[in-house]
């Protein structure tokens, strides 16, 4: 390992809190036999965008973070590139 | 009054059979009466870490279905007087355990002793539903790595759910016991930090077992680490978590085993 690739490598513990936040508001959905929260509302949002534009299921992120203080829900939508010329 | 308290973690080798020793020796060691069960049955090891594996004549199981009495099973530590093992059944499976049997034990313990403490096994059936079924409090054993943390989070959720108290409407005081910790690894960013897993498990934090060679160390001779090196980081890291179980204020610190320069040029001492 040179001293460049040392400063500059990714550290992995983000990753996993990442990966936990978003696994774990999936499975105390399941768990506690309350509806799936983070699914249903992908479910809806995918509905109301897909009014006015395409998307695939797979382009829509919903991520929920829980703190004891406040709690976010980040929104992720891709949107596809017009088509070029509409003839 | 006596209290029942329950070490799980839903993952294994994460430290409950440590932990339940370590802290029922610390709590021992500061007066109180105290009993750790071993409700592994079929794999019992708590005796073999508290050094009374030669000792083990009657189990939990034997009194549990009424064929010895509790007190002709109960191990007296040989440190401690005030400490006393009910050890797990070696040949019987976790079946044999019954939820009258287990509460007519556990009864019969709050009248002799301050705290029982219920070492679960890892998983989520008979024998974990047991250790925290008449629990009053609990304390979640969690490594700072995502399947330890994963598993809590579903052990917290039973915790919530499954025990007597949370069918009665109450709520079981639940603590976080984070062990086989690593700061040095943490702050590079190579581990979970203190404040990753609070966040994710958001439950109070009791204490933060550092990663130690004195674990493995007191294990080998069948010793409590709270009594076998009780100024080593982890022994003084589980005579914090105790103060706090018992309500104290204790400002939250990382123990370290200082080496000096002969230490760190000599360290390997023997046990």
């Amino acid at each position: 390992m040179n001293l460049l690739s040392f400063f500059n490598r990714r550290t992995s513990a983000p990753v996993a809190r990442e990966r936990l936040q978003i696994l774990l508001a999936h499975e105390r959905g399941i768990v506690g036999g309350k509806p799936d929260l983070v699914a249903q509302l992908r479910e809806e949002i995918l509905a109301v965008v897909r009014r006015h534009v395409m998307v695939e299921q797979d382009n829509v992120q919903v991520k929920m973070n829980r703190d004891s203080d406040i709690s976010t829900l980040e929104i992720e939508i891709e949107i596809p590139a017009p088509v070029a010329a509409r003839a | 009054m006596a209290k029942v308290l329950v070490v799980t973690s839903g993952k294994g080798g994460v430290g409950k059979t440590t932990s339940s020793a370590a802290l029922g020796a610390a709590l021992a060691h500061g007066g109180d009466k105290v009993v750790v069960i071993d409700f592994d049955v079929g794999l019992r090891n708590l005796d073999l870490v508290m050094g009374a594996e030669r000792r083990v004549v009657f189990d939990l199981i034997n009194v549990v279905q009424g064929d010895a009495k509790l007190n002709q099973a109960l191990i007296r530590d040989k440190r401690l007087e005030n400490l006393s093992l009910l050890p797990a059944s070696q040949t019987r499976d976790k079946d044999a355990l019954t939820e009258e049997g287990v509460a007519r034990v556990l009864d019969e313990l709050r009248q002799k002793f301050d705290w029982i403490i219920c070492d679960s096994p890892a998983g989520i059936e008979r024998g974990a539903t047991m250790a925290m079924r008449h629990a009053d409090v609990a304390v979640v054993v969690t490594n700072p790595e995502v399947s330890s943390v994963r598993d809590s989070d579903r052990i917290i959720g039973l915790l919530d759910s499954k025990t007597e108290l949370a069918e009665k409407g109450g709520r079981i005081e639940k603590h976080l016991l984070l062990t086989r910790y690593d700061p040095v690894r943490a702050e590079r960013g190579e581990m979970l930090k203190v404040d990753d897993v609070l966040e994710i498990l958001s439950i109070p934090l009791i204490g933060i077992i550092p990663e130690s060679e004195e674990v493995l160390r007191a294990s080998n001779v069948g010793s409590p680490v709270t009594l076998n090196n009780p100024a080593s980081a982890p022994g003084r890291a589980y005579f914090d978590a105790v103060r706090r179980l018992k309500g104290e204020t204790v400002e939250l610190t990382i123990p370290t085993d200082k080496k000096g320069l002969f230490g760190k040029l000599f360290g390997r001492r023997a046990a």
